[in-house]
């Protein structure tokens, strides 16, 4: 079978869906929380990376590249709040993160 | 590329560079000074710095046009933009510093940060690739993350941290998937070039890809159905940073959203309009009917910021260039009316601490008739009463729904603004009838005159909304 564009597309949009479900349906961790979002990232590099092959432009890696930098800067910022908020409150569940009403 | 291409392609980034340049210094100058002063030289250093880029994006920027291979615009709009949101971010920070003094808070990263989020802004506003636009976009947000958190022993406010993160990572993940759909489609991250593949013939990939991207803007400026965020965040984070989220990040992310709608996607306006118009819809109806219950003073101008929000969307809908000027009218009005209302609330401090609940307003008028006068004006301006400038920000903005055949949204957003007006005269009436004994201590001085100076340019800036409006109408955008 010849692996095509629709078949990384279909990949990126299952991972998109999970990194999405990730964050509205758990309630336990807040770590999921991010390893979800790094999910989302993720997909769309794949997007971007395939994209770009299919084209044959390279805008598509060199923007894949770019988020890959901007995902690990935004992991690090992440764990540094939730350091702070473990600090505050002593526990990291998704449901204990509802001092104000929301 | 030549170093001739360089030096004309840099010219045009003088406000970016001085703000990139400068939040760098100070870090710098912050890690090798010692002693009690250097957080306050500062946070008054950053002051300058932002003053200095707005006047840099207005005087000093010559010529107008592309750079880097037009992944980077400079024109009219981004002047504008720059220039509003770099003094807007000056004085956020002018009303943070005696907060900041009082909390024991003062830290050198507050200002760097804010200089460093307000790069991310002008980075915004001036993206012209989707590549750019992110770019502008993260500095901005992982910036303002930290903000909402940086009073680090309060739970509450990192917890508002906390959720600012997890769902601004969301949104960035949305507006980025639809970036990579929209790049794929279209064969190319330039906006010019988007546009071109957008005109020669939209497809189910693009429509999908634009859709993302609006949901992550409009996550971005707290639209409903993505505004849950937005109450939280500004209850729990510290007052100042709340007063600079309500104004100079909405005003960045609401022109980004005008920018890639009317020039990318310009030509497939029925494609987004009624997107745009929902939205709109949706977020008027939330501010409005979401903020009648609130007790708490930040909750509800959380609800207002998303009610205001509502009709910038609507003159975005009329995708026009009357949309454009009323909303950058609008918008302007909107930061003169929230910041010095903020500056209001920042002067809310008893012998304890601050205070927060609107009852506590009580009696404002006696105990401090000019406080109280200003809010007053301030409350009557945002709500849109005549014939404060407000009135005009919204005036224009329904006027440019009526051209744009928009009927029955400009029907919406008057009704909206009815039931709007309510809490803010709820307001009026608890500083002007209620009584209390709650005495509030004296604020500091620059907090004071930004509170006054703000209520009394609700009624002054009414000779000079000519000139603004005259300023905004010169605003082009290629449509």
């Amino acid at each position: 079978m010849d692996v095509g564009l629709g078949h990384y597309l279909a990949v990126a949009g299952v991972l998109f869906t999970i990194g999405v479900f990730g964050i509205f349906v758990n309630r336990k961790n807040v770590i999921i929380l991010l390893m979800s979002v790094e999910l989302i990232l993720l997909s769309v590099n794949i997007n971007l990376v395939a994209f770009s092959a299919h084209l044959g432009d390279l805008a598509g890696q060199v923007f894949a590249l770019f988020v890959l930098t901007v995902a690990a800067a935004e992991a690090a910022v992440g764990l540094a709040i939730l350091v702070v908020y473990f600090r505050n409150r002593g526990d990291i569940s998704v449901e204990g993160v509802n001092l104000m009403k929301g | 590329m030549t170093a001739d291409m360089l030096s004309q392609d840099l010219s045009l980034l003088i406000p970016e560079l001085v703000l990139a340049g400068g939040a760098m210094a100070l870090l710098m100058l912050g890690v090798f000074l010692k002693g009690e002063k250097t957080s306050v030289l500062i946070q008054w250093l950053t002051i300058g710095l932002l003053v200095a880029a707005g006047l840099a994006a207005l005087f000093l920027v010559s010529g107008e046009g592309t750079a880097f291979n037009g992944s980077f615009i400079f024109d009219s709009l981004a002047r504008f933009s720059k220039t509003a949101i770099a003094l807007v971010a000056a004085i956020a920070m002018l009303l943070a510093m005696p907060y900041l003094k009082a909390e024991n808070l003062g830290k050198i990263e507050y200002p760097v940060l804010v200089a460093l989020a307000v790069t991310g802004m002008v980075m915004m506003v001036s993206a012209n690739d989707l590549i750019a636009m992110y770019m502008g976009i993260e500095l901005q947000s992982l910036a303002l993350y930290v903000l909402a958190a940086f009073n680090r022993d309060s739970l509450r406010a990192s917890e508002a941290g906390l959720k600012y993160f997890v769902l601004g990572a969301l949104s960035s993940g949305l507006l980025l998937y639809g970036a990579s759909l929209v790049y794929g489609f279209a064969g190319s991250t330039g906006f010019a070039d988007i546009a071109l593949a957008v005109e020669s013939g939209s497809n189910v990939g693009l429509t999908v890809g634009l859709v993302f991207v609006i949901c992550g803007l409009a996550f971005k400026v707290s639209a409903a159905p993505f505004h849950m965020w937005t109450p939280d965040v500004y209850e729990g984070a510290p007052t100042p940073v709340t007063a600079f989220f309500a104004t100079a990040p909405k005003f960045a992310a609401i022109v980004l959203l005008a920018r890639v709608l009317m020039e990318p996607f310009g030509s497939v306006v029925d494609q987004w309009r009624d997107v745009i118009w929902m939205i709109a819809v949706l977020s008027m109806g939330v501010g409005a009917f979401g903020a009648l219950t609130q007790q708490n003073i930040k909750r509800l101008m959380a609800y207002s910021s998303i009610g205001n929000m509502g009709y910038a969307l609507v003159a975005v809908a009329a995708a026009s260039q009357t949309g454009l000027w009323a909303l950058l009218v609008f918008m302007s009005l909107y930061m003169v009316g929230v910041i010095g209302s903020f500056a209001g609330i920042l002067s809310m401090r008893t012998r304890e601490g601050m205070v927060e609940q609107v009852s506590d307003l009580a009696g404002l008028a006696q105990r401090n008739p000019g406080l109280g006068w200003s809010m007053t004006a301030l409350m009557f301006s945002i709500g849109g009463l005549p014939f404060m400038v407000g009135f005009f920000g919204k005036f224009f903005v329904v006027y440019a729904a009526v051209q744009a055949d928009l009927m029955i949204l400009a029907v919406l957003a008057v009704l909206f603004s009815v039931v709007g007006a309510a809490y803010y005269l709820r307001i009026v009436k608890v500083i002007w009838f209620d009584s209390s004994d709650i005495e509030f201590v004296p604020a500091a001085v620059s907090t004071y005159w930004v509170a006054r100076i703000a209520g009394l340019a609700t009624i002054l800036l009414l000779p000079a909304l000519g000139w603004l409006v005259f300023r905004a109408y010169s605003v082009g955008l290629s449509l």
